[in-house]
């Protein structure tokens, strides 16, 4: 066997296990250090993961480590490391425990890679429940606070849901099929001529699940109640990194597996985008905390995302797999996650600092910031316009490439909508940078920020306008992300 | 580093921001440093633009300064397999005009905005960002970067006109700066999304996986139809119509205009109002010549309302913003006017009243910024008898009214005159009644101004005036700028006119051949 191919994963689950156990042995005031082990520790592996990368399969296609999920390992550890850095002054004030805090942010990273390397359904379904498992801990984690109490209990009873409708969906494609290996199933899938009752039944099921971790419109309703429950790196973590690796899993699974039947499963990708883009952004328009305002704004992207999917494969006359646009969609999917990844980040950091110091999530909390914290107040202002798509940001760029490329296999008509759900997005973010900017001052406390923060802060706000003026760099890399994804034999 | 060559048109949009980076770390309780670094970058930016418009050679016409840089790949099934977003900026004729008009209109705007106390160097920053947006869409000859330098115009707006900006009490309600900024923000979006959807579908149909405006115009005669041009024009005619004060989508312009603080009024209604024009010529007639020749006689009616409509609000408004808000959509119906006759007259008419419009605004807003500053009302039922204390600004206001009202020998004369031989010429029976609407539209113009004048400065004071001062020399240098360029394109309007004409003059050859 070539295990070599996932050592960047053993040292990964070795370091969840180094974090559990210096927490044994760390007196209370020292556990601090568990933040700077696990930042450190997944920055060895990134090195690691560098180092010894090869391109290979395992376990006869089970996982596939190929330039993909090569690609989503460095990005995944990358912005594990981010969060880790991001939740330390908050789990040390407000939660407490960070041994299992940061073993378990752990797991789920692994979690995470190892679904975008799924080359199998049942492996992608093993992941994403370690990934769900995590997060249903980490949502309900500040155990003293009856709101993170309900919240986790609300995501796992509809997460456990979701989770059986996709283990359901599966054994019914398993059951009629006979495997369950994605590129197995594509050619099965295209030696047929018409597709059985219930193999769609099996993908639809299998796709409802998605829609359900995506929270996409009408499987949103966990999602407001459980962004608002959570410790806010959590919410944070929960918006960016489950989202990502559920869409990372979504192109090799429709662009490698069940592209032969693409116009069954494709308008039902686009009503759910549709929905989940108008229905998200319409629904921000009447909050008022601020968690619960970026839970329906990631909800409206997660919409985009959606639509970037459905128009992901074209198939020719002849049921051959078109590749002509399918780069352009790709790349521009994962241009779009990274940047509202890091836009995301940069937000609720911003987030987290202010309530370190002031205890308060609700947008009029925020009221002054200009004057009490202008760096914060600058970076969450920039977010904001980057989240709405306004030049020089990130969200700019990606949103136009993306939109752009959806356009180009033949669905303007749904740009259309993303582009006035958009439009209407914009409202409530300048909404809340009118807070941030123009409100009277009602609390003057000063809000102090150490260098470190700062630091961080700096950091993603050059992401945020790299990424909106020179994204070809990243451009390349994601390119040869794809290239290997998307092959066609 | 060719980036930053002189000669290099990005540098207009590179200073600014470089202006803006220096900004952000210089400390906000230095106000005057931030003055004097505004100062500095804005004459440096006013030179440059002197320099494309100076040595612009108009002889040899079409796009000069031209600058390229792939950016950013795209892959797809082109026929030269591997395509890319590129950074592509020249200058024409109509580009080297309106670059001119927005480092004038930039230099005295940082002039008239040196009293601002209230954060002033977020204030210098943001204002800065609007501008480089400004020059960018004015050099672009990408339709990516054309759109992300109109989007990166309207960013920086919401926050100039609700922080800085003034709201205003009407007898029954009160307007405020957060309204009007909200509503000026998102109209103003809501135009980018039809240009957007416009872009994009353009792209789309053209097959050749480049926004470059000149590729897609290579092919754009064998791959759009006359459907899709009509279609996508009144898409693209609506979206920059909203920018350009199109009626009935002006609403935002007066009320935006008045809420902004005197320098974001200067710079919106004299430059920012000219991007939707300029979008409809560099986007709309260049790429879809046959689309613009089926919706011109709905513009130049649209037009014709914009001038009546508009000249007849402001004859009832009693604040002065009020009075020239409105009084800009009248004057953009001129513009769109000039661009629906479709014939050299009337183009080159419509690009000089955007110029003569954006100098003749600015002084305007900043004048009305000084008569505020002194006497906190912009209430023309309030002021009366200015004149006796304030003379220098009593004869300004004078100038840029007689300019407004087109008075011969000022630069709104001679680009008025342009438009409205253009009329006549380019439509037979039709051309007199919309001639005639837009003579007529002048004349009212010359009623509220003249009343306005009457009242406001040259009334009997009531109440004691001995408070007011005249404009300080920073103001009256200002200001004279601007009148020294309405005088100039007034006596001299040759020397402009060439200018315009070598770059109106392609896209018009274009839209006959077409026809």
């Amino acid at each position: 066997m070539n295990f070599h191919l996932i050592y960047p994963e053993f040292l990964l689950t070795g370091l969840a296990f180094l974090v559990l156990t210096l927490d044994f042995f760390l007196p209370e005031d020292r556990k601090f250090l568990l933040s700077w082990v696990s930042s450190l520790g997944m920055a060895l592996v990134i090195v690691f993961a560098l180092l010894l990368y090869q391109q290979g399969d395992l376990y006869q296609g089970l996982l596939i480590i190929d330039g993909y999920a090569g690609f989503f390992r460095i990005f995944f550890l990358a912005i594990g490391i981010v969060i880790t850095l991001m939740s330390r002054d908050f789990v040390q004030s407000n939660i407490g425990n960070p041994g299992e805090y940061y073993a378990i942010l752990i797991f789920t990273v692994l979690a995470s890679i190892s679904l975008a390397s799924s080359g199998e359904l049942l492996t992608a379904y093993v992941s994403l429940e370690v990934l769900s498992f995590g997060l249903y801990v980490l949502v309900a984690y500040d155990r003293y606070n009856p709101g993170s109490n309900e919240a986790g209990v609300k995501f796992i009873l509809l997460g456990a849901f979701s989770s059986a409708l996709i283990l359901y969906g599966l054994s019914q494609t398993y059951g009629l099929i006979g495997t369950t290996r994605l590129d197995e199933i594509a050619v099965l899938l295209s030696s047929v001529e018409d597709v059985s009752i219930g193999m769609l039944l099996g993908l639809v099921l299998i796709l409802a699940g998605i829609a359900f971790k995506l929270a996409a419109v009408p499987f949103h309703m966990w999602a407001p109640d459980v962004y608002e429950g959570a410790p806010i790196p959590i919410t944070a973590w929960l918006s960016v990194c489950s989202k990502i690796a559920i869409v990372a899993f979504a192109i090799r699974f429709f662009t490698t597996g069940i592209f032969p039947v693409v116009n069954d499963w494709q308008p039902i990708l686009m009503v759910l985008a549709v929905l989940t883009m108008v229905g998200g952004n319409l629904l921000a328009l009447v909050q008022k905390n601020m968690k619960r305002l970026l839970a329906y704004s990631s909800i409206g992207h997660a919409g985009y995302l959606l639509m970037g999917l459905a128009a992901l494969v074209a198939v020719t006359d002849e049921g051959m797999f078109n590749t002509d646009f399918s780069h352009l969609v790709s790349n521009g999917l994962i241009f779009h996650m990274i940047a509202y990844g890091v836009t995301n980040f940069a937000i609720f950091y911003c987030l987290i600092l202010v309530y370190n110091s002031t205890g308060r999530d609700d947008i009029q909390g925020l009221a002054g910031l200009s004057s009490r914290q202008p760096m914060v107040a600058l970076v969450m202002v920039c977010s904001l316009f980057s989240l709405a798509g306004l030049p020089v940001f990130a969200g700019f760029t990606s949103k136009f490439y993306l939109f752009n490329a959806v356009a180009s296999q033949g669905y303007l008509l749904m740009v259309g909508v993303a582009i006035v759900a958009s439009l209407i997005s914009l409202y409530y973010y300048l909404t809340v940078a009118r807070y941030l900017y123009i409100e009277k001052v009602l609390d003057e406390s000063i809000i102090s920020v150490s260098v470190g923060s700062k630091c961080i802060l700096g950091v993603l706000l050059i992401f945020m306008v790299v990424g909106g003026i020179f994204p070809s760099p990243l451009m390349d890399l994601i390119q040869t992300a794809t290239d290997s994804v998307l092959k066609v034999e | 580093m060719e980036f930053l060559s002189f000669s290099n048109p990005t540098t207009l949009v590179a200073l600014p921001i470089l202006g803006c980076l220096i900004l952000l770390f210089v400390p906000g309780q230095r106000p005057d440093l931030v003055r004097w670094i505004s100062i500095i970058f804005a004459t440096v930016v006013l030179g440059i633009s002197i320099y494309f418009f100076i040595f612009f050679d108009h002889s040899e016409g079409g796009k000069q300064f031209v600058y390229e840089y792939e950016w950013l790949s795209l892959a797809g099934p082109w026929v030269d397999s591997q395509r890319a977003i590129s950074m592509s900026v020249g200058i024409d004729g109509i580009a080297a005009t309106m670059v001119l008009l927005t480092g004038i209109v930039m230099f005295t705007g940082t002039l008239v905005s040196w009293n601002i106390n209230v954060n002033n160097k977020d204030f210098f920053i943001l204002y800065f960002l609007l501008l480089s947006g400004v020059f960018g869409v004015f050099i672009a000859y990408d339709l990516f970067f054309f759109f992300f330098f109109y989007e990166l115009s309207v960013l920086p707006m919401y926050l100039l006109i609700a922080k800085w900006g003034s709201s205003s009490k009407f007898s029954s309600f009160e307007r405020t700066k957060e309204y009007s900024a909200m509503k000026l923000t998102l109209v103003l979006v809501a135009g980018s999304v039809l240009i957007w959807v416009a872009i994009i579908a353009m792209f789309v149909q053209s097959g050749v996986g480049s926004f470059h405006i000149e590729e897609i115009q290579a092919v754009m005669p064998d791959k759009f139809s006359v459907e899709f041009q009509s279609s996508v024009f009144l898409i693209l005619m609506i979206g920059f119509g909203i920018l350009a004060g199109l009626w009935p989508f002006h609403t935002w312009s007066p009320d935006g205009h008045v809420a902004a603080p005197t320098a974001v009024s200067m710079v919106h209604a004299g430059v920012l109002m000219k991007l939707g024009a300029f979008g409809i010529i560099r986007v709309g007639m260049t790429l879809l010549p046959e689309g613009a020749q089926i919706w011109m006689p709905l513009l130049i009616g649209l037009g014709a309302v914009n001038v009546i409509y508009g000249a007849l609000s402001a004859m009832g408004q009693t604040d002065l913003k009020y009075v020239i808000g409105y009084s800009s959509v009248s004057h953009m119906g001129y513009v769109l006017m000039g661009l629906g006759t479709l014939s050299l007259m009337g183009l080159n008419g419509a690009v000089l009243q955007m110029f003569s419009h954006g100098v003749m605004t600015a002084l305007f807003f900043a004048v009305v910024g000084m008569i505020y500053e002194r006497t906190h009302t912009r209430d023309s039922l309030i002021l009366t008898g200015l004149a006796q204390k304030m003379g220098v600004v009593a004869v300004l206001f004078t100038i840029a009214g007689l300019t407004s009202l087109g008075l011969p020998g000022l630069s709104g004369f001679a680009a008025e005159l342009l438009i409205f031989i253009g009329i006549f010429q380019s439509y037979e029976v039709w051309g007199v009644i919309l001639g005639s609407l837009a003579v007529i539209g002048a004349a009212i113009t010359a009623v509220y101004i003249l009343r306005l004048l009457s009242k406001v400065f040259f009334g009997s004071p009531e109440d004691d005036l001995s408070d007011y001062s005249d404009a300080t020399l920073r103001e009256k240098f200002a200001a004279g700028v601007l009148v020294g360029l309405i005088l100039l394109v007034g006596i001299l309007p040759f020397p402009f006119v060439k200018v315009i004409e070598s770059g109106v003059e392609p896209i018009l050859l274009q839209i006959v051949g077409a026809g």
